[in-house]
C-alpha cells in the first residue's frame, strides 16, 4: 500500500493518519511540552511584569494625587488664613481704631468723677478754739456778780449766734457735696456704657481670633501632610465636584433656554437657511453670543476677584483690573440688551409665521389676547439670563479644581483594576501550561500507556547504576525506616 | 521667520481648501399643474397642495408653479416663481405674494387642448438647475396622460439627475376603468423614464401623506 493509497482511503486511511499523528505527537512530547511550558511561563511573567509596572505607576499616581491635593488644600487654606487675618485686621481697625478716643473719654470721666468725689468729701467744722474759754467761764460760780452775769449772758448770746452761723455753713457745705454727688451719676452711666462697648468689642475680637486659630490649625495640619488632612481634602473635593457639577447642569439648562430664545431671531440677521458644516449659521451665531456672554461673566468675576481662574488677570494692577471689570460689565449689559431685543423679535417672527400659516390655510388671523405678557416675559428672560449665567464662573472654578482630584482617583482606580486583571491573567497562563500538557497527554494516552507497561515489565531487569543507584538505595532505606 | 510665515500661510490655505464649498441645503420646488380638459376642475386641490408646499418651504428656498398645456417647454407657462429671501420675515411676505399670484391664476384658468408633460419637466429641470438648490423636487399634478400636438418631439431621455419627482393626484381616466393596465402602465412608464434620467419617483394620491412625505424625499 503506497502513501497515496493511505491518504486516499476512507475510514482506514483516516485511522492510519490519526495513528501517525498520535505517534508523531508522542515522539515529540518532551520538546513540545517544554515549549508549551516555557511559552506560557514567558507570557505569564510578561503579564506579571506589566501588572507590577502598572501598579508602580498607580502608586506614583496616588502619591502625586496626594501631593497635588495637599498643595491645592495648602494654597486654599493659606488663602483662607490670609482672608481671616485681613478680616481680623479690619475688625481691629474698625473696633479698636477709636480706642484712644474711648480711653480718653474714660480718663476724662474718671478725672471728673475723681474731682467730684474730692469735692463731695465731708468737711467737718473746725473744733471751736474757744471751748476751753467756755469751760472756764462755765466754771465761774453762778452766784457771781451781776456784771459778770451780764457778761456771761452776752458771751452766751454771742456763742449761740456763732453756733447757728456755723450750723448754717455746715448745711450749705453738705448741700454742695450732695450736688457734686448728684452730678457724678451721668458720668457713672457714661463710664459704664463705655466699658460695655469695650467688652463687646473685645468679645467679638476673641471670636474672630478663634476663627483665625481654627484656620491656622487647618493650615498647619495640611502643611504637616497628615493623613487626616488628606482624607478630609479628598472628601471635600468629591463633595465639591458633585455639587458644582449639579449647579453647572442647572446653569446649562439656563443656557439652553437662552439659546432657544435667540436662535430663531438670529436667523433674521445671519440668514435662515445657511449652514456651516452640519449646523445652521443662526444656531452657531446664537451659541457664539451666549459663549461671549459667559466669557464676559468670567472676566467680570475674575476682575472682582471672586474667582481665580486666570492668574494674569489677578496679577494686573488694581486700576487696570477695575477698568477691565467696567469694560466687561458694559459689554455684558450691551449683550443683555441685544438679547432682550432679539427676544422681542422672536415673538414678532412667531406671530408673523403663524399669520402666514393661517393665510395659507385660508383661516382668519386673530391677535391673541395677553400677547404682551409672553413678550415681556421673553424680553425679561433675555435680559436677565446673561447676568444669571455670569455666576457660572464660581461653580466652574470649583468644578475644574475638584475635577483634577477626581480624575486622579478614577485613573488610579482604572490602573489598579488593570493591574489586578493582568495579575489574574498571568496566573491563568501559568496554570494553562499544566492543563495544556495534561490535555496533550490525553491525546497520546495510548503510546503513554504502552510506555508505562513496558517500563513495568522491564522494571526488574534494568540494572540501576551510578547516581540513580544511590538515590534508589536512599529511598529503600527511608521506606524501611518508615516501616520500622 | 520668513519660512515660518510662509509655512503658516500654506497651512492656513490648505485648511481652507480642505473645508471647501459647503453643500447647499435649500430646496427648489417646481410644480406642474395639468390644465388640459376636465383637469381644470381639480385646480382647487392643486391650490391646496401649493399652500401646503408654501407652508413647508423655508428661507432661501425656491418655488415655481407652471401649467402644463400644449407646448410647455417655455417660460410663458410659469404662473409664479419666487426665490425666497434669507430673512424669515421677508420670506413670509413673499409667500403671501406667491399665494395671491396663484389665486389670480386659479380664478382665470382655461382648459388647454394638449398636454406636454415632457416639455414642462424639461422646463422644470432647467429652472431647478439654474437655482442650484441642494434638493430638487418636481411635483406633477396630472393624470400623466401625455397628449402632444403633431410634430412635437419628446421621446428622449430626461436629464433628471438628483431630482425627486412626485406625481400627485393621479386620477384614473374613463379608459383606465375599462382596462386598469393602462393606468398601471402609464405610471410605470413615467417611473422608468424618470429613473433612467437619474431621478427618483414617487406617487402620492392621498394628499394627507404629502405633509409626511415632505421630510423624506430622496
Amino acid at each position: 500500500m503506497s502513501t497515496n493509497e493511505i491518504f486516499a482511503g476512507g475510514l482506514s486511511g483516516t485511522l492510519a493518519m490519526a495513528a501517525l499523528g498520535v505517534l508523531a505527537l508522542y515522539l515529540a512530547r518532551a520538546p513540545i511540552q517544554r515549549l508549551i511550558h516555557s511559552s506560557c511561563l514567558a507570557v505569564g511573567q510578561g503579564l506579571r511584569f506589566a501588572s507590577r509596572s502598572i501598579f508602580s505607576v498607580r502608586t506614583r499616581l496616588v502619591a502625586r494625587n496626594r501631593e497635588v491635593l495637599l498643595a491645592a488644600g495648602r494654597e486654599a487654606a493659606a488663602r483662607m488664613v490670609e482672608r481671616e487675618y485681613e478680616r481680623f485686621s479690619d475688625k481691629v481697625r474698625r473696633d479698636l481704631g477709636d480706642y484712644p478716643a474711648l480711653h480718653q473719654g474714660l480718663t476724662e470721666q474718671a478725672s471728673k468723677l475723681d474731682e467730684d468725689y474730692a469735692a463731695s468729701a465731708a468737711n467737718p467744722p473746725a473744733p471751736p478754739g474757744w471751748a476751753e474759754a467756755v469751760e472756764a467761764v462755765a466754771a465761774v460760780p453762778a452766784k457771781a456778780e451781776p456784771v459778770l452775769r451780764q457778761v456771761l449772758e452776752s458771751i452766751h448770746g454771742s456763742f449761740k449766734k456763732a453756733g447757728e452761723e456755723a450750723n448754717r455753713a455746715y448745711r450749705d457745705d453738705c448741700r454742695t457735696r450732695h450736688k457734686h454727688l448728684h452730678d457724678m451719676a451721668p458720668s457713672w452711666r457714661e463710664s459704664a456704657k463705655l466699658l460695655d462697648q469695650v467688652k463687646t468689642r473685645v468679645e467679638t475680637l476673641n471670636d474672630r481670633a478663634a476663627t483665625v486659630d481654627a484656620c491656622m490649625k487647618r493650615y498647619e495640619d495640611i502643611n504637616a501632610d497628615s493623613d487626616q488632612a488628606a482624607m478630609s481634602l479628598q472628601s471635600s473635593a468629591l463633595v465639591q465636584f458633585f455639587i458644582s457639577g449639579l449647579v453647572l447642569l442647572v446653569a446649562t439648562g439656563g443656557a439652553i433656554v437662552n439659546f432657544h430664545l435667540i436662535a430663531r431671531p438670529m436667523s433674521e440677521m445671519v440668514g435662515g437657511n445657511t449652514y456651516m458644516g452640519a449646523f445652521r449659521t443662526a444656531d452657531i451665531a446664537a451659541l457664539v453670543i451666549i459663549l461671549v456672554e459667559l466669557s464676559m461673566g468670567l472676566f467680570l468675576m475674575e476682575c472682582l476677584r471672586i474667582t481665580n481662574l486666570f492668574p494674569a488677570i489677578s496679577a494686573l494692577p488694581d486700576r487696570v483690573r477695575q477698568r477691565l471689570a467696567i469694560v466687561s460689565f458694559t459689554l455684558l449689559l450691551s449683550l443683555a440688551c441685544v438679547e432682550a431685543g432679539l427676544a422681542y423679535m422672536r415673538e414678532l417672527l412667531l406671530q408673523d409665521e403663524l399669520a402666514t400659516a393661517a393665510v395659507l390655510r385660508g383661516d382668519q388671523t386673530t391677535d391673541p389676547a395677553f400677547l404682551w405678557i409672553t413678550t415681556v416675559a421673553q424680553m425679561g428672560m433675555g435680559f436677565i439670563l446673561p447676568f444669571a449665567l455670569t455666576f457660572i464662573a464660581i461653580p466652574l472654578e470649583t468644578f475644574i479644581h475638584s475635577m483634577r482630584a477626581v480624575l486622579g482617583w478614577v485613573a488610579a482606580g482604572v490602573l489598579l483594576t488593570l493591574s489586578f486583571s493582568l495579575r489574574v491573567l498571568a496566573r491563568a497562563f501559568e496554570e494553562a501550561a499544566t492543563v495544556i500538557n495534561q490535555l496533550y497527554d490525553v491525546v497520546i494516552f495510548a503510546p503513554l500507556w504502552a510506555e508505562q507497561r513496558v517500563k513495568e515489565l522491564r522494571g526488574g531487569q534494568i540494572e540501576v547504576v551510578g547516581a540513580r543507584k544511590v538515590i534508589k538505595d536512599a529511598e529503600t532505606r527511608l521506606k524501611e525506616r518508615e516501616a520500622a | 521667520m520668513r519660512k515660518l510665515i510662509l509655512g503658516l500661510t500654506a497651512g492656513f490655505a490648505a485648511t481652507l481648501a480642505a473645508c471647501g464649498e459647503p453643500p447647499q441645503r435649500n430646496t427648489g420646488v417646481y410644480m406642474l399643474i395639468d390644465t388640459s380638459g376636465t383637469y381644470t376642475k381639480e385646480i382647487d386641490q392643486a391650490q391646496q397642495i401649493i399652500n401646503v408646499i408654501l407652508a413647508r418651504l423655508e428661507p432661501n428656498d425656491a418655488f415655481a408653479v407652471a401649467r402644463v398645456d400644449t407646448g410647455s417647454f417655455s417660460e410663458r407657462d410659469i404662473i409664479a416663481k419666487m426665490h425666497f429671501d434669507d430673512r424669515p420675515s421677508v420670506t413670509n411676505q413673499q409667500k403671501r405674494q406667491f399665494r395671491d399670484s396663484v389665486d389670480t391664476f386659479v380664478r382665470g384658468v382655461s382648459p388647454a387642448s394638449h398636454t406636454d408633460i415632457t416639455g414642462a419637466m424639461l422646463q422644470a429641470t432647467e429652472f431647478l438647475a439654474e437655482k442650484g438648490t441642494g434638493r430638487k423636487v418636481i411635483f406633477i399634478f396630472s393624470d400623466l396622460k401625455e397628449d402632444l400636438p403633431p410634430g412635437y418631439v419628446r421621446n428622449f431621455p430626461l436629464p433628471l439627475d438628483g431630482v425627486h419627482v412626485v406625481a400627485v393626484n393621479v386620477t384614473k381616466l374613463r379608459s383606465d376603468n375599462i382596462d386598469p393596465r393602462e393606468y398601471i402602465n402609464r405610471i410605470s412608464s413615467w417611473q422608468a423614464r424618470v429613473e433612467e434620467g437619474g431621478g427618483t419617483w414617487q406617487v402620492i394620491n392621498d394628499l394627507d401623506r404629502l405633509d409626511a412625505t415632505w421630510d423624506a424625499p430622496a
